[in-house]
């Protein structure tokens, strides 16, 4: 009775083996760390289950008995995904400069943004550059669009102007739609006079 | 007649919209180091710096290859030798940064650094392996698919 039912187990162990082993994929995911350290998380679902990984090297391990959760290193990322890792492009960075009222020039603090613009997309061997001009809630939405979109193609000359290759750059206005300072309509507000530049 | 080829005109603009709307960039390759491939339908392209994608592209590194790319959420996905990584579905509102974004990393190893889609909707992005599904809440993690 007892030897029936030891080989049952026996029996049992090895066609789950089979079954397990027969996928043959082995793979880890680690979660790394924020650079502000802010919350972050990656669940991985598998087989019905959930595991959270919530913490810095937090990772989980695909092995023939199921997912194992452990607690990764930095060398072990290193040393299996150093290829991966430095071929990272560089991260989309932002911009905004600021427009004196009801006009498309620059405010003085502006000016030299556009040079540190043109010199972040310098960096960069295939640039996207995405401007967006924006007014504040001062006049008609027709006023504004035009406006938005003039302020915009002003940036799009600089950037040119500066060496930038224009297929690189698109333009665009979205008036007084996507104010950055809520105000009632009507109201002058200087931070609202702007152009937002991605660089990715 | 009139009435004949403004109708022609409208299945033109149709067949038309509906084309570029399929060939949507949706991210670019910006890193690229030795053989990589981009597998788009039955064509096979070389995935060189500047290769704009597409949704359902699949991008496929040799032994000697690496590649980087940056999606339109500004996601960063790189795949180091020997990998294959589809990109099964992207979509991305960028007034509202709604959107979902599906890919797959069928072998090899990928570093992701998730971008507005996952900011602005937890769910919404996932990366699969061939045995499991992460969904992707936060923003810098590893992924590596032996066989």
């Amino acid at each position: 009775m007892t030897d029936l039912h030891s080989r049952a187990a026996a029996w049992a162990t090895a066609v789950l083996l089979v079954s397990l082993c027969g996928c043959a994929h082995r793979g880890t995911v680690v979660l790394l760390p924020e650079k502000d350290g802010k919350p972050t998380a990656v669940v991985v679902k598998q087989d019905g289950r959930e595991t959270v990984l919530d913490q810095p090297y937090a990772a989980a391990r695909q092995t023939p008995f199921g997912l194992r959760a452990y607690t990764s290193t930095p060398e072990e990322v290193a040393s299996k995904f150093d290829a991966a890792m430095s071929s990272q492009p560089k991260r989309a960075v932002a911009f905004t400069l600021y427009f004196i009222e009801g006009k498309d020039e620059f405010t003085e603090d502006s000016k030299h943004i556009a040079e540190v613009v043109s010199a972040e997309i310098a960096q960069r061997p295939v640039p996207d550059v995405i401007v967006i001009g924006h007014t504040d809630a001062v006049g008609s939405d027709p006023f504004n669009d035009a406006l938005a979109r003039q302020r915009a193609e002003t940036v799009r000359a600089e950037l040119i102007r500066r060496g930038v290759a224009p297929e690189n750059i698109q333009a665009s206005g979205r008036g007084k739609r996507d104010l950055l300072i809520p105000t009632a309509d009507g109201i002058a507000e200087p931070r609202n006079r702007r152009v937002e530049i991605l660089v990715r | 007649m009139v009435c004949m080829s403004s109708y022609f005109n409208v299945v033109a603009f149709a067949s038309c919209f509906a084309m570029s709307a399929a060939a949507a960039d949706i991210g670019q390759i910006k890193v690229s180091k030795g053989s990589v491939t981009v597998e788009r339908a039955a064509q096979s392209l070389p995935g060189v710096i500047g290769t704009r994608l597409q949704a359902s592209d699949v991008i496929t590194t040799g032994a000697d290859g690496s590649v980087g790319i940056t999606m339109s959420d500004d996601s960063l996905l790189s795949a180091g030798p020997n990998s294959t990584l589809s990109l099964d579905r992207f979509a991305f509102d960028s007034t509202t940064h709604q959107g979902q974004f599906d890919a797959s990393l069928r072998k090899g190893s990928l570093s992701v650094i998730s971008g507005r889609i996952a900011k602005q909707s937890p769910d919404a992005m996932t990366l699969r392996t061939p045995t499991a599904i992460l969904g992707v809440r936060g923003t810098e993690f590893v992924v590596s698919v032996d066989d």
